[in-house]
């Protein structure tokens, strides 16, 4: 969590955005992020990012529900309530296998879910700072960091890339706790910076 | 693109005329051991030609299932391989007449220890059976399995010639599309009161006339689909190291894998729902089917079935590299069609040479590798026939640019 300076660009078009982005990466500088209202197929390839380990969390998960069913089932049926089900065994394995699979699916899935959440840093209550309000609706925009020194050097070279508009902001990089009608800590921080 | 058909090189040939020879050679051996002997003999012999000849048969009708499927779905990436399932749905006919002639010889004349019902009241009359009675009877099984057969050597063969001539009428192309659609459709039907119904009810559940379960068709047929998947991955693969099939790339070995992944699953599902409820119903006529199977001599083949056809395609093609991996997805496909041939073993074995296994084992190996060089032999020939391109079909470009 850390307040930082941003130079950001606006574009319409992703026929512009993509040779953009090639760009400001081949020149070296490091693009934060990009909002786009939609997804662009190929934007992530475009950005250099690799395969997320979120497959490998699901499997781990997947894991903990078939060991969570398996032995919550075993030590209830084995140790604290021993019960004769139709002189069924004390552990049934055909019989806790229909469950073992349900809570399987189910933790793989929610936990999936909220680790997806986490590394889109998205959340019910948590906000992220918004670079251009119509990055939702109809624009396309690039957030690069930047530095006092080369603020403006970025901006001039971010002009040449074809963006239509273009900007320095102060924000909060990271995502944070709080309500949009309850704005003014936030306003303070970043005026401070 | 140049359109040549398919170059399969000369080994293939020799390695299938001895694999042949070795199963020839098995059959001989098999006749002079067993054939005459006491009924535990004729048992041994005649289990391990129907084992064979109906796994066989079963795994090449998967494809044809699998082209009517996809052509319905009018799916186009199936487009760039197709010529490896017609290939193998085309040869279906001659599978087909091995086990017709097998069923005719068994049936015909009263071979009792396969097929129990055959000895007359077997299966008590008392009113309740009239329908089973009309089921197990000479002329209906005979009757069905012939129609069976004949529909499906004749559909695969027509699938396949359409899309052959696909690619010498431009001009008909797409009515040569909408023809295949309505073939394929009609297949489905044939398939869905055959294979997915009847025929595995009469072929193998009625080795156990006694026993009976509803769901023994969906798990035969997706214990043949997925062999099938594994059989056309193989296929895919061999013809395409040796320079063919240029249009195939890591996306359609993909999407072919995962179906191998997915059918694993689906077959467990099926598998363990047939058995969970005969275990949690606890009913003697029921569990005298698994007792066998689970606690008796045949132990061993009822866990190593669940490990090479559940645990091992679950863990080894679960990440979505290793379904992309030639030499995982090909090793993979070796180890299904082996389960499901040990799985087809433990359907057919127990109700008809019981606990004396060990005596046919050799001759029944034998006998698959006969057929596995039928296969080899039979599918080779048909695809150095035939471009290697379905020129013309509607869906090409579509197949050249999917993504999995």
């Amino acid at each position: 969590m850390a307040v930082k300076k941003f130079a950001t660009a606006t574009y319409s078009d992703e026929a512009v955005l993509f040779p953009a982005v090639k760009k400001t990466r081949g020149a070296g500088y490091k693009v934060h992020d990009v909002y786009t209202p939609f997804a662009v197929h190929g934007l992530d390839e475009a950005l250099g990012y690799k395969v997320s380990g979120l497959h490998v969390a699901g499997f781990i998960y997947g894991l903990t529900g078939t060991s969570t069913a398996l032995g919550f089932m075993g030590w209830i049926f084995t140790t604290d309530w021993p019960q004769n089900f139709g002189g069924k065994p004390h552990f049934p394995l055909p019989a806790f296998i229909p469950i073992t699979f349900e809570l399987t699916v189910l933790f793989s899935a929610v936990g999936m879910v909220l680790t997806f959440c986490y590394l889109c840093q998205l959340m019910p209550g948590v906000k992220k700072h918004i670079f251009n309000p119509r990055q939702t609706d109809d624009k396309m925009v690039m957030a690069i960091e930047v530095t006092d020194e080369n603020a403006a050097e970025v901006e001039t070279f971010l002009k040449g890339t074809g963006a239509e508009a273009t900007d320095i902001q102060i924000a909060e990089e990271g995502w944070w706790y709080g309500r949009y009608d309850k704005e003014e800590e936030y306003q303070l921080k970043t005026q401070e910076a | 693109m140049t359109n040549e058909t398919f170059k399969i090189p000369a080994k293939a040939k020799t390695v299938s005329m001895v694999l042949m020879a070795i199963g020839i050679l098995s059959l001989i051996g098999g006749l002079a051991a067993f054939a005459f002997g006491d009924s535990l003999h004729q048992a041994t012999f005649w289990a391990s030609i129907l084992h064979n000849s109906v796994f066989f048969l079963l795994i090449c009708v998967a494809s044809i299932f699998l082209m009517a499927a996809t052509s319905l779905a009018q799916a186009g990436w199936i487009v760039a391989f197709r010529r490896i399932p017609e290939a193998i749905g085309s040869i279906v006919w001659v599978l087909g007449g091995i086990v017709l002639v097998v069923l005719i010889i068994l049936v015909g004349f009263n071979h009792t220890e396969i097929y129990p019902w055959l000895e007359h009241g077997h299966i008590p009359d008392n009113g309740l059976n009239g329908l089973k009675l009309f089921f197990l009877s000479k002329p209906f099984f005979l009757i069905w399995t012939a129609l069976t057969v004949g529909l499906w050597g004749y559909f695969g063969r027509l699938i396949s010639k359409i899309s052959l001539d696909m690619g010498t009428d431009k001009e008909g192309s797409v009515k040569l599309f909408w023809k295949n659609y309505n073939t394929s459709a009609a297949f489905l039907f044939v398939f869905a009161l055959t294979l997915a119904s009847t025929i595995p009810w009469l072929w193998i559940m009625s080795i156990d006339a006694h026993w009976f379960s509803t769901m023994f068709s969906w798990y035969t047929f997706a214990s043949s689909f997925v062999s099938g998947m594994s059989l056309i991955m193989l296929w895919m693969l061999y013809t395409k190291r040796h320079g063919n099939l240029e249009l195939v790339s890591q996306e359609h070995v993909h999407d072919v894998g995962k179906f191998m992944f997915a059918f694993t699953i689906f077959w467990t599902y099926l598998w363990f729902s047939q058995f969970m409820l005969i275990w949690y119903a606890n009913i003697p006529e029921e569990t005298v089917y698994f007792k066998i199977r689970m606690h008796g001599p045949y132990a061993f083949f009822f866990w190593l079935n669940l490990v090479m056809n559940f645990v091992a395609p679950l863990l080894i093609l679960m990440s979505a590299p290793a379904k992309r991996n030639y030499f995982i997805v090909s090793t993979v496909a070796v180890i299904i069609i082996l389960g499901h041939w040990i799985d087809f073993y433990q359907m057919i074995m127990p109700g008809t040479v019981g606990e004396n296994w060990s005596m046919g084992l050799l001759y029944d190996i034998g006998l698959m590798c006969g057929f596995v060089g039928l296969l080899i032999f039979l599918v080779s020939n048909k695809l150095s026939k035939s471009p290697q391109i379905v020129s013309n079909h509607p869906y090409l470009k579509e197949t050249i640019i999917h993504i999995s």
